[in-house]
């Protein structure tokens, strides 16, 4: 076993515990800036899309993976976002105030659904978020005079002091410039978990009454958790909705919403890069599947519902071999090879562990 | 002085009495333990100091304040830290940050400044460890400040509990049965450090607990439960000694406990 002195209380606040994860996320970060370089448009279009699916698994991440509550409705947010922040810049506001203030609208509806529900549990909260998911497409229809309705709205390309990165005119542009809203959001996420707020979130996963013990206010603390998530989750439906261009009250499905649930699932829930695996997961798999055929099938036959018939045996597959997702796997097969001749077979033995709605109170 | 008062506290599970009018003060200073029979309300006066529960009469003080009107959450930020019967650590994290989470009661920064992770906040965590690793090398845990809870050993996890508590900072510590799964050497441990505890760390402890050759070696005073009800305060020979605790015991399966 590897122990680690600690030298510094910087050690563990630092964003990598030493130089060589730093190094490999560095060389990660170059090689997504040159990626524009290397990879043709149609290509360079679906990674940007990866990374919007990205934010959204991370806003639904933050509430699900690391402060233990469940949404199943988390595309209505997307919604909020994609619609407030076309509807900001009908009003003249710019692309670089839109977003914010589209994921702000997105945090404040998170807080609205939050208040009511924040006393509801596992199953409970579940149906609570589904119903909310419906009503969303509903009101999207019945506010039709802001919302269009089922004619939908067009998102303007974005223009941030003169440049324009347009979905067709400017992809490396707007994957640049997607990228660098990622990060940012990466940063703020990293800076979350390791401030007594990540804390406080990890608590009231693990143990309300014990958070309680320690003086943290639940109702607060779930309720911010909610926000966050919904203004990054809104911030991601704003890019989705400059990325598809046009958007209507079927956008932003109860599909999509279960997607984000799954996607995060698989990715590794509590795991910030879970959500980036389950992105791409997301949005690659339709692709290979349809190289694949093309190279298997000559008659080309279009096997209806077959993405997401492989995404769900993908999770089935995951659940029951894999419950820390894929990225747990990985931590596995690198600490397999870190303690090379030393690995123990139990060393990431399943210990029993409860949902806290099976726990009794 | 009283740091914690209870005044003619009862509380009631439907038809069952578990708490029945019971009156105690425990002294700033002091080792206060409460000893009984299991499902004597031990566990449900602490739940009634944390404010889990309510009680139906009497008035509960901490220094000389009624605490019935605060939140569960509001207690620790008086100063009241606690441990529980079946431990309750936060599982999924690592020992350390379960001790950090002992320190919300010092945060000073808002959820902005923390996004930004303003130097502010760096600053802050820097006092939140140092207070933290005091009481990492207090109570012996080095070997474990990275390890998640859900892979330690049970003795462990209790000293970690108590380490939590500790992390708080408070003025009262509520230990329920601190020593109990614990080998004859653990045991030692925790006298050792209740001693600590009460002489150089200035903390009052409020202790449930069963064994009571620990109860004998670290307590000040003692209160004898059953049934909900005060049999007898006094020191340990004292409530050893008293007719009624030997009945209370004989009465139950646990006879052995006061040997
Ligand atoms: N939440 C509850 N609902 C109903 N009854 C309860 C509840 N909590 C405790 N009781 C009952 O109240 C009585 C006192 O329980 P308590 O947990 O305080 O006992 P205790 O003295 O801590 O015992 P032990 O030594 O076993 O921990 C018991 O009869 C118990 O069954
Ligand atoms: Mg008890």
């Amino acid at each position: 076993m590897r122990i680690i002195f600690k030298t510094s209380y910087d050690a563990d606040i630092r964003y990598f515990r030493n130089r060589v994860p730093a190094l490999w996320y560095l060389a990660l970060l170059l090689m997504s800036i040159a990626l524009p370089f290397i990879i043709n448009e149609f290509w360079l279009g679906e990674f940007t899309l990866m990374l919007i699916w990205a934010i959204a698994g991370m806003g639904l991440m933050l509430l699900v993976g690391h402060s233990g509550q469940a949404s199943l409705g988390h595309a209505a947010f997307m919604a909020v976002g994609a619609y407030s922040n076309v509807i900001l810049q009908e009003y003249g506001l710019p692309f670089i105030l839109s977003l914010p203030l589209a994921g702000f609208f997105a945090g404040l509806a998170g807080v609205l659904v939050a208040m009511p529900t924040t006393k509801l549990h596992g199953i409970y909260m579940a149906i609570a978020t589904i119903a909310i998911g419906v009503l969303a497409e509903d009101l999207i229809v019945i506010l039709a005079p802001w919302t269009g309705g089922v004619s939908g709205k067009f998102a303007p390309s974005i223009e941030i002091f003169g440049i324009n990165f347009d979905r067709y005119g400017n992809v490396s542009g707007l994957y640049w410039l997607i990228l660098g809203i990622t990060c940012l959001i990466v940063l703020g996420y990293k800076n979350i978990l390791r401030s007594p707020l990540g804390r406080s979130f990890m608590a009231i996963r693990d143990s309300e009454i014990s958070a309680q013990a320690m003086g943290v206010n639940i109702a607060r603390t779930r309720t911010i958790s909610f926000a966050l998530s919904c203004a990054i989750t809104g911030i991601s439906g704003a890019l989705m909705g400059h990325f598809s261009l046009v958007f209507t009250n079927e956008t932003f499905n109860i599909v999509i919403s279960i997607y984000l649930l799954l996607m995060i699932v698989i990715g590794g829930l509590g795991f910030i890069q879970g959500a980036f695996i389950g992105a791409a997961i997301v949005t690659f798999l339709p692709s290979v599947i349809s190289f694949s055929r093309d190279a298997f099938f000559s008659n080309s036959a279009i096997i209806p519902g077959i993405e997401s018939g492989l995404f769900g045996a993908i999770l089935i597959f995951v659940i029951l071999f894999e419950p820390m997702g894929l990225y747990g796997r990985w931590l596995k097969i690198r600490s397999y090879f870190e303690l090379f001749p030393f690995y123990r077979r139990d060393m990431f033995r399943r210990q029993k562990s409860y949902l806290k709605t099976e726990r009794m109170r | 002085m009283n740091l914690l008062d209870l005044q003619n506290v009862t509380l009631r599970f439907g038809g069952l009495v578990a708490v029945d009018n019971v009156s105690f003060s425990v002294k700033q200073g002091e080792v206060f333990s409460l000893v009984g029979p299991n499902g004597a309300g031990k566990s449900t006066i602490f739940n009634m100091i944390s404010r889990f529960y309510d009680p139906a009469e009497g008035d509960i003080l901490f220094q000389g304040q009624s605490i019935l009107k605060k939140a569960s959450h509001d207690i620790p930020h008086l100063g009241i830290a606690r441990t529980f019967q079946n431990i309750e650590l936060f599982e999924q994290a690592s020992v350390l940050q379960n001790l950090l989470v002992g320190r919300q009661r010092h945060r000073r920064s808002n959820v902005l400044e923390e996004i930004l992770f303003l130097p502010k906040v760096r600053k802050q965590e820097h006092h939140h460890r140092l207070a933290v690793e005091h009481v990492i090398d207090f109570l012996d845990l080095q070997p474990y400040r990275d390890k998640f809870i859900s892979g330690l050993p049970y003795g462990i996890r209790k000293v970690v509990e108590m380490g939590r508590a500790l992390a708080i900072g408070p003025k009262l510590l509520l230990l329920d049965e601190p020593a109990s799964g614990l080998s004859t050497e653990e045991t030692q441990d925790v006298a050792f450090w209740i001693e600590d505890i009460k002489k150089v760390m200035g903390i009052t402890v409020l202790m449930v607990e069963h064994d009571m050759h620990l109860v004998n070696s670290v307590s000040d005073r003692v209160l004898a439960l059953a049934d909900g009800k005060i049999l007898t305060i006094g020191t340990p020979s004292e409530v050893q000694n008293h007719p009624d605790v030997i009945k209370a015991y004989i009465g139950s399966d646990e006879e052995d406990a006061l040997t």
